[in-house]
């Protein structure tokens, strides 16, 4: 399935007809550095779309995690806890949270038009 | 590195010699009785202060060398601050000792409180808050009480602009808050249109730093506290940044109801290694019934305590009456300067950042160029990407240069930031090697990268792992 991303650098992308699986980017987790703590929102919480579900903290700072879906988490990915550094070695197959619902294209961007802002920075 | 006074520890080794008890012995209930001596390390008068002298040589203060950390003012403490503070009839009173003892003590806090009213235009100050964060969470638990006291219960929100102190949005939620950030606009100030949609009934107040850490003066603030008072909120001046400001403009003007001051920053009392600091809380009239309990009353006779929980103050914020000692410095730095030498030392502050930010803009990019405050952000960006050298291994590399580091990655908003903040008592000189250190890392990332990224050289620790320290920080020692 594809993947598409927030502006403020979360990845989304459908896992089955119910649920989406959420990340952040590869240029999100090189901006951040190497991180050493992750807290998300737990299961049975709900996520709105542009509102924090957690935050990551690096080296360098704590950023919120803004969601890029609505809906209710249903899985969070517990390697996390003590592994948090999956998310620098391989962002775009490490997810964070599963969501109960679906990608809205129209909030959000396709990979590439992402990566062309990406350019950018 | 030296080795741990434990690592030094001989058995039955003794630095000093306890007399032979001289009163009755009482025996312990068994139950009090440790079952084992504790393990405390052994060794000698001479060995232990060569352990802690070796130490000293190794810390890093205001008193070694060039230290501009954006936003924490870390100005030289005058030493006439010291003098004062170890005055006997300071430094030798027990809180607890009877009033009519401690009048000079009193009388201190009282004049501190009104000078810290007319520099910064409240009417009211507590000085009990014991550091910044505590001081902002004082003055949102202030927010909180008058709210509750006019039944308006709806407010649960306070506003932060992205680009402020950390503690900002911490404070507010230990408070019970719940944090709405705005963003910047192009100039680096707080978006107003972006205010205008957040701003609504449930808003209890708006925090903001002014200059805020862009060491940008906000040319909208009278706009942004008139709206925000327009909807019932109120404003909260964090004054981390009033160095830049001091007898020039004051918060209570620019419409903000509650101030906190770092007295560790702005006044010049000593900062850092988690020493005592001293953050006053000031209010607008207002906002009097709410302070602390625990305040100055002046009879004729001389000062009261008044120290009885009236039904709106917000309650003790700390013991007694804060950190006497730390107030008795910053006293003496206001007194000592007068009205025109505060007014001064900020107008110095601002030359002197102005001046660094002249002297580095065509080598490092200025995030928000034109006139600074009295601190500047610089963006690595380009220099990481064209080099791979990053605002810390430039930070490293300072190190060697016998200054300290500026703040590094702060404000979040801009990219491989570097915050600077010089502060008045530099010299030119001091500014210009700063200056000339600078370009040469500049130069040396391009030229010889490897030189930068093994920096820095002459510390006593070279390059921590931060990352394994805080994916595994041991936080103990096996003795």
């Amino acid at each position: 399935m594809e993947k598409y991303y927030a502006t403020s650098h979360e990845w989304v992308m459908q896992v089955d007809d119910q649920h989406v699986r959420v990340g952040i980017s590869d240029y999100a987790q090189k901006a951040l550095g190497d991180i050493v703590f992750l807290s998300t929102h737990e299961l049975g919480d709900s996520v709105s779309f542009g509102e924090r579900f957690g935050d990551v903290e690096s080296v360098k700072a704590v950023s919120e995690l803004l969601s890029p879906v609505d809906g209710v988490v249903s899985k969070v990915n517990t390697d996390l806890e003590d592994k948090p550094e999956l998310l620098n070695e391989d962002p775009l197959n490490v997810w964070i949270i599963e969501v109960e619902g679906q990608v809205d294209t129209s909030r959000l961007l396709s990979e590439e038009a992402y990566l062309a802002l990406d350019k950018d920075h | 590195m030296s080795k741990l006074l434990f690592e030094r520890s001989v058995v039955g080794r003794r630095g000093i010699l306890i007399d032979p008890i001289d009163v009755p012995e009482v025996k312990l209930d068994e139950q009090y009785v440790r079952q084992s001596k504790p393990r405390l390390p052994e060794i000698g008068e001479v060995d232990l202060v060569r352990h802690y002298m070796e130490l000293s040589k190794y810390t890093f203060g205001v008193d070694n060398g060039f230290y501009p950390l954006g936003s924490c003012t870390m100005k030289y403490n005058p030493k006439l601050n010291e003098a004062t503070a170890s005055l006997e009839g300071f430094a030798n009173i027990h809180p607890s000792q009877s009033l009519e003892t401690v009048q000079g003590a009193l009388t201190l806090m009282d004049d501190l409180s009104h000078s810290l009213c007319e520099i910064t235009g409240m009417d009211a100050f507590t000085l009990q808050p014991a550091a910044g964060a505590h001081g902002e969470f004082t003055g949102l638990l202030l927010i909180h009480a008058y709210h509750k006291a006019n039944n308006d219960t709806k407010r649960t929100k306070v506003i932060v602009p992205d680009s402020s102190h950390g503690t900002n949005p911490a404070s507010a939620a230990m408070a019970g808050y719940q944090v709405i950030s705005v963003p910047s606009n192009a100039q680096g100030g707080v978006d107003v249109d972006a205010l205008k949609l957040v701003l609504n009934d449930e808003i209890a107040g708006l925090m903001l730093t002014n200059p805020n850490t862009l060491g940008l003066f906000d040319p909208n603030i009278e706009l942004i506290t008139s709206m925000v008072h327009e909807v019932g909120g109120l404003l909260y001046y964090d004054g981390a940044n009033l160095n830049a400001i001091m007898g020039t403009a004051r918060p209570g003007d620019m419409g903000f109801d509650v101030v906190h001051l770092n007295l560790h920053k702005t006044f010049s009392t000593p900062h850092g290694g988690g020493g005592p600091g001293s953050g006053p809380v000031g209010v607008k009239a207002f906002l009097k019934p709410f302070l602390p309990q625990g305040s100055l009353v002046k009879e004729t006779y001389g000062y009261r305590f008044l120290d009885e929980r009236d039904q709106s103050s917000i309650g003790r914020m700390r013991s007694y009456y804060g950190n006497f000692l730390v107030n008795v410095r910053a006293y003496t730095y206001i007194q000592s300067l007068g009205r025109d030498g505060l007014k001064a030392a900020s107008q110095n502050a601002v030359l002197n950042a102005n001046y660094l930010m002249e002297g580095l803009k065509d080598t490092y990019p200025v995030t928000y160029p034109g006139t600074c405050m009295h601190e500047f952000v610089i963006s690595l960006e380009k220099l990481k990407k064209e080099t791979g050298i990053s605002a810390k291994d430039i930070s490293k590399a300072l190190l060697d240069y016998g200054m300290h580091p500026p703040t590094m990655y702060f404000p979040l908003i801009v990219h491989e930031a570097l915050m600077i903040e010089p502060t008045e008592t530099e010299s030119k000189e001091t500014l210009d090697f700063f200056i000339e250190t600078m370009k040469k890392l500049h130069d040396l990332a391009y030229s010889k990268p490897e030189v930068i990224l093994n920096a820095p050289y002459s510390t006593p620790v070279k390059r921590v792992d931060d990352v394994q320290a805080a994916r595994n920080p041991i936080l103990k020692y096996m003795f």
